[in-house]
């Protein structure tokens, strides 16, 4: 059992991280000031939760790493997140439409978790869930402000979300490492999170004027995506970033 | 791109104290002008509540004006009320 928390912790924690590391490259080339900051902020809130994550994975595996190990010193086969939130920025509609995403399924899911039988993972959600109900307020705010905006806008926003569809279906779904901490009560049944999701992000473009993709075919959901450790040809360039300074000066330090 | 309009950004830094100017920031609309005030100027915990005011619906004197305004008042110093003694555990006065 002590094998599956640590990959579930690691799928948390993980994405957390990788999507803080992609929100971070907005640092300096915001649109505005105000968003430059507030994606920053974002960021940051993401990277806190992550760090959370990490650390209690580190414990549950035992073997003295810390949440710095985890995250500077494992390739990307070793990586938990979904690929999702491993691609690339593109432009602000792109950035946007993989917050909405994701914001209101990481809503969903902590939330869910907070009733978590492990008591760390309820205390970490709780936590997490207030700064990401700012997140997924903001994100909707954006896609309904560019969807039904400028002719412009509105045929990128609809871009981004057709574009980014398929990188969904990974967020819902289950293999057996979660179905067995599912059914121990420790992990959330993200399968049942679809519905809701779907009905969040629906009354979202329906307001912003955008229409749901309607493709099933769900990118990582057959043969295992992100979660099991098959990314896109993106996360590496990612990892060698974000990794750099500890790869290249072992234990360097502040 | 068209600029975006102007906010003027007021911040109650805790309960029973007045809101108070901090800055000024651009937003598309007010509701995202309260999100970015939030993100630009509680990030330290300044606040518990946040006005914004679009900086153009601001009616402003005039300094030109400025010595019929308020130079009258300089002369009159019984308005000042300095000499009564004040109660130490009054607050904020």
């Amino acid at each position: 059992m002590s094998k599956a928390l640590l990959e579930y912790l690691l799928r948390l924690g993980d994405t957390d991280v990788v999507l803080a590391q992609r929100l971070g490259e907005w640092v300096g080339h915001g649109p505005v000031l105000e968003e430059d900051i507030a994606l920053a902020n974002v960021g940051l809130d993401l990277l806190g939760q992550g760090r959370m994550w990490l650390s209690y994975a580190g414990e549950v595996e035992g073997k003295g790493r810390g949440e710095d190990d985890l995250a500077f010193l494992r390739d990307q086969h070793e990586f938990r997140n979904i690929q999702l939130v491993e691609l690339p920025n593109v432009d602000f509609a792109v950035t946007m439409a993989r917050q909405l995403y994701f914001d209101h399924a990481h809503l969903l899911l902590l939330r869910a978790l907070v009733h978590s039988s492990d008591a760390r993972i309820a205390e970490i959600a709780a936590k997490a869930a207030k700064e990401v109900t700012y997140h997924a307020e903001r994100s909707a705010d954006w896609v309904v402000r560019l969807g039904d905006g400028t002719e412009e806008s509105h045929a990128r926003m609809q871009q981004a979300i057709d574009r980014l569809w398929p990188y969904t279906g990974e967020m819902f779904a289950l293999d057996d490492v979660e179905s067995a901490l599912v059914a121990a009560e420790v992990a959330a049944d993200v399968g049942a999170l679809r519905e809701p999701w779907l009905r969040a992000i629906e009354s979202v473009l329906a307001e912003a004027t955008l229409v749901r993709p309607a493709s099933e075919w769900m990118q990582g959901t057959r043969r295992g995506g992100g979660k099991q450790g098959v990314h896109t040809e993106h996360l590496g360039h990612l990892l060698a970033e974000m990794q750099f300074l500890q790869r290249a000066y072992p234990g360097a330090q502040w | 791109m068209t600029e975006w309009p102007l906010y003027e950004i007021f911040i109650r830094s805790q309960h029973g104290l007045a809101h108070k100017h901090v800055g000024s920031l651009h937003a598309p609309d007010a509701e995202m002008a309260v999100k970015n005030a939030r993100d630009v100027y509680t990030r330290r915990n300044e606040g518990v509540s946040i006005w914004v005011v679009k900086s153009a619906d601001i009616i402003a004197s005039s300094p030109a004006d400025r010595e019929t305004l308020f130079d009258p008042a300089a002369s009159k110093i019984y308005r000042h009320p300095t000499f009564f003694p004040m109660p130490e555990e009054v607050k904020h006065l």
